[in-house]
């Protein structure tokens, strides 16, 4: 059967566009397995990683929610970002988790912090790190 | 009569500017490929996600999401003027502030409340002074800008709009048509207008899709990234038409600067020339007097 054609554009230009057997993707309601022959569909996604496997070789991508649309054996991901798994910046995501954190104790005294906000930006750091480390 | 050595410093100083509006020239052309690579790389994202916004609001019949209606009363504008932040672009910023005003005058006209948050140091400083509300301003942000400063305008007028604290939004930004030529455009945003998906290959109406979660929750998520999207490409846009605003510019003062060496030079030559015979009658006469 007939490849999937995978493609991962983000504001700032298309991150992936590779042939793949197998996308894993984040969806909103789980994990999703596309295979060739997927029937159409188009989902929300959270964040979380992506993977997609060619002659069993995996590979995986940080991405941070965005939407899916599978259509004839080709699967678009927007995301607002997406990184490969060796272009995350791992220090980055450090910093970003720490501001995270103190965000979060601060706002019980706080009333201008934005608890959700700080929350997403702290389960994407999170996330980030998860998949450079490699599990 | 200028003396000789004023025109000299004067024609020193002309050449000076002329290498600073060249260089000027040529930065701003590199800065405007980057934005236009930019663009580019962006379109891909907007083209697809109009597609899919398309046809999602096109199954998501009946169900009216609050980004789409329009508030019973409108009260409130809300302008959003994106601006550049420095200046020497020629009448860039100027033609933008006039159309914002100009907007805004129509608005206060009708007795609505006009609201502005200005992106961009030029817009924030007119806005400032013309007596407007400035209810928040981004400087510094168009020199370097990525999405998530989308996102974060984008949030901050989704809230207020949801919290009905603003009735009407419109964006002002310079829409780049090609290097020499930038459009000062005005755009409402919100309430949005119906989306008509423009056709797109990729987004074949005849497929049935299965849609997760649901189409209107599809719509939900969809909409308020809609509003990021729209403002992304105004920041890019505005970005684009300043440097090609800027390169036009800065062109014309380099050549002004060799018009005004030439002039200043003819200038130059005719005081020497004029030092040079007043010698000479002075050298003439002297001999004159000793025969």
């Amino acid at each position: 059967m007939a490849a999937l054609q995978l493609e991962v554009v983000t504001p700032n230009g298309p991150v992936v566009q590779a042939e793949a057997d197998y996308v894993g993707i984040p969806g909103e309601l789980g994990q999703l397995g596309i295979m060739p022959g997927h029937s159409p569909l188009l989902t929300a996604l959270t964040p979380g990683r992506l993977y997609f496997r060619k002659n069993d070789q995996n590979t995986d991508v940080f991405i941070s929610g965005g939407f899916a649309e599978i259509s004839e054996n080709r699967v678009s991901i927007l995301a607002e970002s997406a990184e490969l798994k060796e272009h995350i910046d791992v220090a980055r995501a450090q910093r970003a988790m720490d501001r995270a954190r103190q965000r979060l104790e601060k706002a019980a005294s706080d009333e201008t912090i934005d608890v959700l906000r700080a929350e997403a930006a702290l389960l994407r750091a999170s996330l980030r790190m998860k998949i450079a480390s490699g599990s | 009569m200028p003396s000789l050595k004023d025109v000299k410093t004067k024609i020193a100083g002309v050449r000076k500017t002329k290498q600073i509006t060249k260089a000027m020239n040529m930065v701003a052309s590199a800065k405007l490929r980057g934005t236009q690579s930019r663009i580019e790389r962006f379109r891909n994202y907007a083209d697809k996600f109009h597609a899919v916004l398309g046809d999602i609001a096109a199954k998501a019949t009946g169900t009216a999401h609050p980004l789409l209606a329009a508030h019973a009363e409108q009260r409130t504008v809300l302008i959003v003027l994106f601006t550049s932040d420095r200046g020497l672009c020629g009448g860039f910023n100027a033609g933008l502030i006039a159309r914002a005003l100009d907007t805004a005058r129509k608005a206060a006209a009708e007795n609505k409340d006009v609201r502005f948050i200005c992106v961009g140091k030029k817009g924030r400083d007119a806005i400032g002074k013309s007596g407007f509300e400035l209810a928040e301003s981004y400087t510094g942000a168009m020199i370097e800008f990525n999405f998530d400063l989308a996102s974060t305008i984008g949030k901050t007028i989704i809230g207020s709009y949801l919290a009905e604290k603003i009735d009407e939004v419109i964006l002002v930004y310079g829409q780049f048509e090609s290097a020499s030529r930038q459009v000062p455009t005005v755009q409402p945003m919100l309430p949005m207008q119906q989306i008509n998906a423009g056709h797109h290959e990729d987004i074949n109406p005849a497929f049935e899709y299965t849609y997760e979660p649901d189409v209107s929750s599809l719509l939900n998520a969809l909409l308020p990234r809609f509003v990021n999207v729209q403002i992304y490409r105004a920041l890019l846009d505005t970005s684009a038409s300043e440097h090609a605003a800027r390169m036009v510019a800065m062109d014309n003062a380099t050549r002004n600067c060799d018009e005004l060496t030439g002039t200043l030079t003819l200038l130059y030559n005719k005081t020497r020339q004029a030092s040079i015979t007043s010698e000479l009658i002075d050298i003439v006469g002297g001999a004159e007097a000793l025969q």
